[in-house]
């Protein structure tokens, strides 16, 4: 496509009325978002400097900056950055009012200074009066960081700003990234590769080391902010990148919020969407220039994933939800991801002509749900901190999403859902035990009155839900070996019932009866006698298996 | 012997112990015949570490000034150091250790000497016969009898006494057939299928040598398990050329000319020496404790055990495929037909067969086709990774096996009635243990070591309630279907469990496994008591309609 008008989102229409459409688009709204951080406040507040755009047409028009910073400042600072995307706040943190703030690189070049920015830093630190001090990142490698002094761009001088300590992370840039992931997607394409032609190519595509470097960064800052108290002022080159993964790694870290489903939605809105990250550029959702695509969100969602798989109690989300926004990152089906910065987007009057992927999640969030993840849990509270050390083994390959179609690949049976779907039918257990225990009461009182009034059957006949599990894949063997294709086989017809699905919804609902169709109160007690066996914690007898097909075993 | 001969220093104080993600403990080390214990003087909160010296793999020691430091690195591949002041104690505690660890008689292993503390209810010794098992396959087909041709051990010294074969098949054909295979390894039936009549067969390698010589009661036994007009798969573990190779050696593999209902197929599975390497360095990779990733992958790549994983699952694959899907009989041997057989004879049920995956029927996989099948526990697990000798016996097969179970068991989480706590468990019993279970290496050597009578049986003690609960599966559901696992390489994982157990904080993972077990226990309860409501109501309501009827 070479004109947005012909991106899916603008046809698409799942037939909700202007209304909802527009509740959909206030799902997420970022104000909000920065009123519950605590913002604006005696130190912070909100800039009008950029109201339409004047200042930086990357950034948002609502900036929140320091309050000491006047819009002198912000503009003479803005003028002595890249792409003029001045120091602005992206996190907030109420508990000791350090702060996470964000910008491109300085013009520094190899001596170039500019007061306005260096007070712009100075605001910064005096926003967090219990620090002396604010910690700037630079999340490039430093060689990189350093070439870009040739070009009149650069990096902090420690001697030219007053009180700060200046850190580089080496995070690599978008086109190193871009073959990486590319090395790990030809890995992941081959067929029937080895374990060590797999290994090897993972290795060789770097690309954990890249997650690694991502999340080492982002652990750095929430250590400084939760832990030290310390301001940071991250930038990479143009800050919205790099700049981007690690703000919105630190926020998850330090703000059990973003780990809800809700909090996710918004950390994205406000550290991608609006700060301008290039989606459209990034992922070439218009025909432009090949060199601009590159994976820097979907590196985002996976450190999401790393922290989930060491963090399993900490999300209120599931590996589904990621794999759902990623997707939509590159579908264009909703308009949420279009265009490279909020300016075009309102240009191009996103709300009113698309709809928002996040009131589509939300409709279905019970999809998403992790069943572990419970708001009083002790994973659940406060900063989160993932071990860091030893690393090398800490980070794994995501096959849930490199491999995502070929389901043969994947545990065949989901804990995920079948833990929803425990938790679903306790639900409904709660529901049901309430209703017996009114029915026993009007029983006791009735039969102590002699009163003799029918229970209310309408309360027995509700229709308890089933599971649509998703555990249920048919199974069947892959190709072990070659040499059975030379021998006369035999019609694979007679397979068909291995196909290997859990009987979840049958045993589970094996203790819940139908009772709509079938009051007889004996019902309920027959299912205590035919729960599987084995299902009730108990050793299966010698004979378990005499009523079933299976085989018998022997030994040798 | 008297123990306290090697013991020079029994106790030390101001020991201190250093573990990794714990905080240093000081206290007191004493050394006792088969332990090593460690208390902290601290009263509030006494902490006690106790060590079977035969699960001590290696011993360390150096010293700084007087202060000496023992690294004790351990079968179940845990590492602890302790610091003890004054170099002669702990010189000499190191050479008791190291004497105490290394001892040469079985009987002198703690499993003689151990006391249980608990009430045996079912003798595990005894739990599960292969009587036992006849019967039931009694039940479904007479095609099979048991035979006692080997009740002395002399027809093949790594059978058990009592074996199950063709019914066609006499004892003096058997005698026969067992000096035609490697070590007397005559066939004899693994595993029957019940779903279609198939079985699994094992053995060695038949003893053709380079003349091709022939044995018509081999293939008469063999060919006995097919159907008529059927043909049948041997799966050969080794490579052709090395099959070949082995008739120079009085080995060899059955020939098409004299098996023609039988095809073969080659699925090499690698030797013991060779996996022992490739454990030592898994190893070694996962203790590397540098805080960088970038050698992890190709360290964990050139140790090789994922891609051994690899393919004796996709040999086990083979197997099954063969018998439930082809619907043909298939025969499994490699050289001796003690490890790799086994291991893919053993994997193979646990995909067909649903029984293999409660607690009780693993552990009954685990002695018919493990232990009465003639793995060489005693040799291949005498050492660890850390062991510095080079004995060429050991070899971490079971282990193998255990992690193949466990790289199924993270597909089909719901299928099995056990967890993974019970596979490392059984890795940590088979390699230093209080049970005479894993000791010996086949049943004749048990029968005379006298250990049904002498020590105490693992499954004696697994299967009291109280253990068993801890070894429970809570996604358990019976599954009755055969479970394909998938190989690719996306598909396995290091098993953390047992590789990475002491080397990375778990609390986490802990608080995760905690939280999955309170979701299914309230969803019981629950359940319990609705039923029970229900049944109360069911009850009132009918003595409401007699009175209503009088």
């Amino acid at each position: 496509p070479v004109k947005y008008e012909e991106l899916y989102c603008f046809s698409f229409n799942p037939k909700l009325d202007k209304e909802e459409r527009e509740q959909g688009w206030k799902l997420v709204d970022l104000s909000e978002e920065y009123n519950r951080m605590g913002v604006p406040n005696n130190y912070w507040q909100i800039s009008d400097v950029n109201r339409d755009y004047g200042v930086c047409d990357s950034y948002p028009t609502e900036v929140y900056v320091p309050k000491s910073a006047t819009a002198h400042i912000i503009v003479g600072s803005s003028k002595f950055r890249s792409r003029r995307r001045f120091p602005a706040l992206s996190y907030y943190c109420k508990g000791n009012n350090a702060s996470i703030c964000r910008s491109s690189q300085p013009l520094s070049g190899f001596s170039a200074r500019c007061l306005e920015d260096e007070q712009m830093l100075q605001a910064i630190r005096k926003a967090n009066p219990g620090s002396d001090f604010i910690y700037v990142v630079d999340t490039r490698p430093k060689l990189n960081a350093m070439a870009n002094r040739a070009a009149g761009k650069g990096y902090e001088n420690e001697d030219n700003y007053s009180n700060i300590k200046f850190q580089f992370i080496g995070i690599e840039n978008i086109h190193v990234m871009r073959n990486s992931l590319q090395k790990m997607l030809e890995v992941c394409e081959l067929k029937s590769p080895s374990m060590s032609d797999f290994l090897w190519g993972l290795e060789n595509s770097g690309w954990l080391k890249h997650i690694k470097a991502i999340m080492d960064a982002g652990i750095f800052i929430a250590k400084a902010v939760a832990e030290e108290g310390v301001s940071v002022l991250v930038h990479c080159s143009d800050g919205w990148d790099r700049t981007a993964q690690v703000c919105s790694v630190a926020s998850l870290l330090l703000d059990p919020y973003y780990r809800t489903m809700k909090g996710f939605m918004v950390l994205i809105e406000k550290d991608w969407v609006s700060f301008g990250h290039k989606f459209n550029h990034r992922y070439g959702n218009l025909d432009g220039d090949p060199k601009e695509i590159s994976p820097v969100m979907d590196q985002f969602i996976e450190c999401v994933w790393q922290l989930m798989e060491q963090l399993p109690c900490a999300f209120e989300f599931n590996e589904r939800f990621l794999i759902h926004i990623q997707h939509h990152i590159y579908s264009c089906q909703f308009g949420n991801f279009l265009c490279n910065s909020q300016k075009e987007r309102r240009e191009l009057k996103i709300k009113e002509r698309t709809y928002s992927l996040w009131a589509h999640l939300w409709k279905n969030r019970a999809d998403y749900l992790n069943p572990l993840y419970r708001s009083d849990h002790s994973q659940t509270q406060g900063t989160l901190h993932p071990q860091i050390a030893p690393s090398n083994f800490l980070y794994k390959f995501w096959s849930g999403m490199y491999n995502r179609f070929e389901k043969g690949l994947h545990p065949r049976q989901s804990v995920t859902d079948y833990l929803m779907a425990v938790k679903e039918e306790t639900q409904q257990l709660e529901e049901e035990l309430e209703v017996l225990q009114e029915r026993l009461a009007n029983l006791q009182k009735s039969q102590s009155g002699n009163n003799k009034v029918k229970s209310k059957q309408q309360d027995r006949s509700k229709h308890f839900g089933l599971y649509t599990s998703n555990n249920s894949l048919a199974n069947t063997p892959q190709e072990y070996s070659n040499d059975l294709k030379s021998f006369p086989s035999r019609s694979p017809s007679q397979g068909d019932e291995d196909s290997a699905l859990i009987l979840t919804q049958d045993n589970l609902k094996s203790s819940d009866p139908d009772l709509s169709a079938n009051s007889d109160q004996e019902s309920g007690v027959e299912d205590l006698s035919c729960r599987s066996p084995s299902g009730g914690g108990c050793l299966p007898s010698e004979d378990s298996g005499k009523d079933s097909d299976e085989a018998v075993f022997l030994a040798g | 012997m008297e123990f306290a001969e090697l013991i020079k220093t029994p106790r030390a104080d101001n020991v201190v112990l250093h573990r990794p993600f714990h905080l240093a403990v000081e206290g007191t080390l004493c050394l006792t015949g088969h332990h090593l214990i460690f208390s902290s003087r601290r009263q509030d909160n006494a902490e006690e570490l106790w060590l079977l010296h035969s699960n001590i793999d290696s011993i360390e020691k150096r010293f700084v000034g007087s202060l000496g430091t023992i690294v004790i690195k351990c079968k179940d591949l845990r590492i602890i150091q302790l610091d003890i002041p004054g170099m002669e104690e702990c010189l000499n505690i190191a050479s008791s250790i190291e004497a105490l660890s290394t001892l040469d008689s079985v009987t002198l292993m703690y499993p003689f000497f151990y006391r249980p503390m608990f009430e045996v209810l079912e003798d595990g010794w005894s739990s599960f016969l292969l009587e036992q098992e006849f019967e039931l396959l009694s039940s479904v087909t007479n095609e099979w009898r048991l035979s006692c041709v080997n009740k002395e051990f002399s027809v093949c010294p790594s059978y058990p006494a009592v074996v199950i074969v063709p019914k066609s098949i006499d004892d003096d054909a058997l005698r026969k057939v067992a000096l035609f295979r490697h070590g007397g390894r005559f066939p004899v039936l693994s595993y029957y299928h019940k779903k279609n009549g198939m079985v699994m067969m094992r053995s060695s390698q038949p003893l053709t040598g380079t003349n091709g010589r022939r044995c018509k009661e081999d293939e008469k036994l063999i060919n006995a398990t097919l159907r008529s007009g059927r043909r049948g798969f041997v799966i050969d573990t080794r490579p052709l050329n090395v099959a070949q190779q082995a008739r120079a050696k009085g080995g060899g593999f059955e020939q098409e000319v004299h098996y023609p209902q039988w095809r073969r197929i080659h699925k090499y599975i690698e030797r013991f020496n060779i996996l022992q390497e490739s454990f030592i360095k898994l190893v070694e990779a996962c203790n590397d404790q540098s805080h960088n990733m970038d050698r992890w992958l190709s360290k964990l790549e050139a140790s090789n055990w994922l891609t051994h994983i690899k393919e004796l699952l996709t040999a086990a694959c083979l197997a099954a495929q063969c018998i439930d899907r082809e619907g043909a009989s298939v025969l499994v041997h490699g050289s001796e037909g003690t490890d790799s057989t086994l291991q893919v004879t053993s994997l193979a049920q646990i995909i067909l067969d649903p029984r293999c995956r409660t607690i009780r029927g693993f552990q009954a996989l685990v002695v018919r086709e493990w232990l009465q099948a003639g793995h060489p526990f005693q040799q291949r697990c005498a050492q660890s990774a850390y062991s510095n000798s080079k004995q060429k016996w050991e070899a971490p097969v079971f282990l193998l096996f255990l992690e193949c179970v466990w790289q199924i068991h993270r597909q089909f989480p719901c299928s099995f009635e056990f967890g993974e706590q019970f596979l490392i468990a059984l890795f940590e019993h088979a390699y230093a243990s209080q049970f005479g279970t894993f000791l010996g290496n086949n049943e004749s050597e048990r029968a005379k070591l006298k250990l049904p009578q002498k020590t105490m049986s693992l499954w004696s003690w697994v299967n009291r309630p109280e253990e068993l609960s801890r070894f429970q599966n809570p996604l358990y559901e019976a599954n009755s279907l055969v479970i394909w696992p998938s190989v690719a390489p996306q598909s396995l994982q290091l098993w953390e469990g047992v590789f990475l157990r002491w080397n990375k904080p778990s609390k986490f993972l802990e608080e995760a496994e905690e939280e999955r077990i309170n979701i299914i226990k309230y969803n019981k309860e629950l359940q319990a008591k609705v039923n029970a409501l229900r049944r109360q109501l069911a009850e009132m309501e009918a003595d409401e309609e007699v009175q209503e009827v009088e």
